[in-house]
């Protein structure tokens, strides 16, 4: 098996997911300069109303499973769209004109909020994904690639095309770009800005929505805490990718899940203590015994994220593709 | 003449610290009028509460007969108020054919909005040589032009201009104030807010003169020019 090609899809099918994610959060920085810590949640809600769903007409039988998937889709998409907007609409919008620490506080707070109402109406057990539709796997070049994988994959493009195609192309985008830039001047132009950042909202949590789907259907799973972990990666990836910008988000989102992967694919090698000549004559004995003696195993996997956000900051402060914040006056 | 705008009594506090009181002024259909000042005077202040930027604490604010204080930039624009704001405020990341698009946001009647298109780049060439470069890459010149273009693009009644002079070298001044006196050749009432008082007064039919948020002096063009206060603290002789 290819490790580096294999964990190259893995990353990509996961980096995928993050970009979605990671796009909720820099859309709405971009209108309104707040870190929406609560996105993790609104993913998390989408994925545990997915396979709540899921999990109850499969139970009852009889559907075909791509009518049971895409009803978990049009449940999870609206329920997340309206606690994006009910998310705007009573924890942020009274605080617009406050100190910036405020709101920051408040998301953090709506954050661990979503989380105990999830645990309690879904309770502290997983949802898992039943076993409803194959999951055929193929091979390439000496890797595998599973149906879902691919999906996920594609899925997520055609997201990223939409959203760039609505922001880029249409009036309404127009409006959105205006109103990041300068939300007075926007209202000269007869934009009503609470109609803007109110639409973001709902945009960012379909997105969030449809990333809840995936990474469920992806890992067969669904917990009320694991909004917490997502969000704070693909928070990682969009400021990586440099915050408020949305090719960033995908550029980030993409490369922070392919170093993971791919960290996490070769770390157990490379700190292998084993490996190392001139340890491995003290180390004989065990090595030989055990064969390995690894200092880092794959179980750091979350680290890499983090790891990575901060050596790109140090180097680029604003992100990969963030302009310098002396040109957002 | 009809009264397109009558201001009375308007304050505006900035929490708590009054900036303009108790200002009383009056723009007829068609007219050209000046409203000079000292930095700091609150002209600005005055010009952002009459497009619905700012909410007034007191006064009233009539505009084509109608009781309009308190109502939001985004819909007196509908009613065809326009501020070309101070320091520009283009969209620096947008071109500037997306710009005046923006400015066209509240129109949906297409052959017109092209027509107003034309217009303003026969108005401006440079624009339309630069049309898709992004309105950050302009000069300061340009990006004034492009807010006036841009402005124009919603087919005010009212057009408000926050200091358009401001920072521009001589010959741009003169184009800018050209335009400006085009644009009221065809109609459009303006507001004109200037610390070149020479040339605000040069070009407006009247004028009101605002010291520390209140409106000390107001006369016709000529009688201004020709005030001793206004020679000694705004023309400079
Ligand atoms: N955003 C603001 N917050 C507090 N005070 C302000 C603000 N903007 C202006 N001011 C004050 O209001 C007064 C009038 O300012 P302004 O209207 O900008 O004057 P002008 O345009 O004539 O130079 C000044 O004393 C200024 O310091
Ligand atoms: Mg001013």
């Amino acid at each position: 098996m290819d490790i580096f090609l294999q964990q190259l899809i893995n990353g990509l099918t996961l980096g995928s997911v993050y970009a979605v994610v990671a796009l909720g959060y820099t859309m709405v920085y971009g209108i309104i300069q707040l870190i929406n810590f609560a996105h993790g949640e609104v993913v998390m809600v989408g994925a545990m109303v997915a396979l709540t769903v899921i999990g109850a007409l499969a139970a009852s039988g009889s559907m075909p499973p791509f009518l049971i998937l895409t009803a978990g889709v049009l449940c999870a998409v609206p329920v997340c769209m309206i606690l994006g907007y009910l998310l705007e609409r009573v924890a942020y919008r009274p605080l617009r004109g406050a100190p910036r620490l405020a709101p920051l506080i408040t998301a953090i707070g709506v954050s661990i909020i979503l989380q105990h109402v999830a645990l309690l109406i879904f309770s502290r057990n997983p949802r898992s994904f039943p076993q409803i539709v194959a999951n055929p796997v193929f091979d390439i070049g000496g890797a595998s690639i599973s149906a879902v994988q691919i999906a996920i994959m594609l899925i997520s493009l055609a997201m990223m095309a939409a959203l760039t195609f609505v922001v880029y192309r249409t009036r309404l985008g127009m409006a959105m770009r205006a109103t990041s830039e300068n939300p007075a001047v926007a209202g000269l132009m007869g934009i009503d800005i609470n109609r803007v950042i109110t639409f973001t909202f709902v945009l960012g949590a379909a997105l969030g929505a449809m990333a809840g789907v995936m990474v469920g259907t992806y890992y067969g799973i669904a917990h009320y805490k694991m909004g917490a972990l997502l969000g704070m990666k693909a928070f990682s990836a969009a400021v990586l990718g440099g915050i408020g910008n949305l090719g960033g988000a995908m550029l980030g989102g993409l490369l922070l899940g392919v170093v993971e992967a791919l960290g996490t694919g070769y770390i157990g090698d490379a700190t292998d203590l084993c490996n190392v000549e001139w340890l491995s004559t003290a180390l004989a004995e065990r090595c030989a015994d055990q064969g390995h003696m690894i200092l880092f195993g794959s179980n750091y996997q979350d680290v890499f994220a983090f790891v990575v956000l901060i050596i790109v900051l140090v180097f680029r402060p604003s992100g990969l593709l963030g302009e310098r914040v002396g040109d957002r006056a | 003449m009809t009264r397109l705008l009558d201001v009375a009594g308007l304050t505006v506090a900035y929490g708590g610290i009054v900036a303009i009181r108790g200002v009383d002024m009056h723009v007829d259909q068609g007219e050209l009028v000046a409203l000079i000042g000292a930095n700091g005077a609150g002209k600005t202040t005055t010009l952002k509460a009459l497009a619905g930027m700012l909410t007034p604490a007191s006064g009233s604010i009539r505009y084509d007969g109608v009781e309009i204080t308190g109502e939001v930039s985004h819909r007196l624009v509908r009613r065809g108020v326009a501020l070309v704001p101070e320091g520009r405020g283009v969209f620096a990341r947008l071109t500037v054919h997306e710009n005046l698009a923006m400015g066209a946001y509240i129109r949906a009647d297409r052959d017109g909005i092209a027509a107003d298109l034309d217009r303003v780049y026969g108005l401006f060439p440079r624009l339309e040589e630069r049309r898709a470069q992004t309105a950050g890459t302009l000069s300061g010149g340009e990006q004034q032009m492009l807010a006036i273009g841009r402005a124009m693009m919603c087919r005010p009644r009212l057009l408000l201009l926050d200091e358009p002079s401001m920072g521009l070298a001589p010959l741009m001044v003169q184009k800018i104030f050209e335009v400006i006196a085009a644009i009221a050749a065809e109609g459009v009432t303006i507001l004109l807010v200037e610390q070149n008082a020479r040339l605000a007064l040069q070009a407006a039919a009247r004028g009101y003169v605002m010291e520390s948020g209140v409106i000390t002096l107001t006369d016709s063009s000529a009688a201004l020019l020709g005030s001793e206060q206004v020679r000694q603290a705004y023309l400079g002789e």
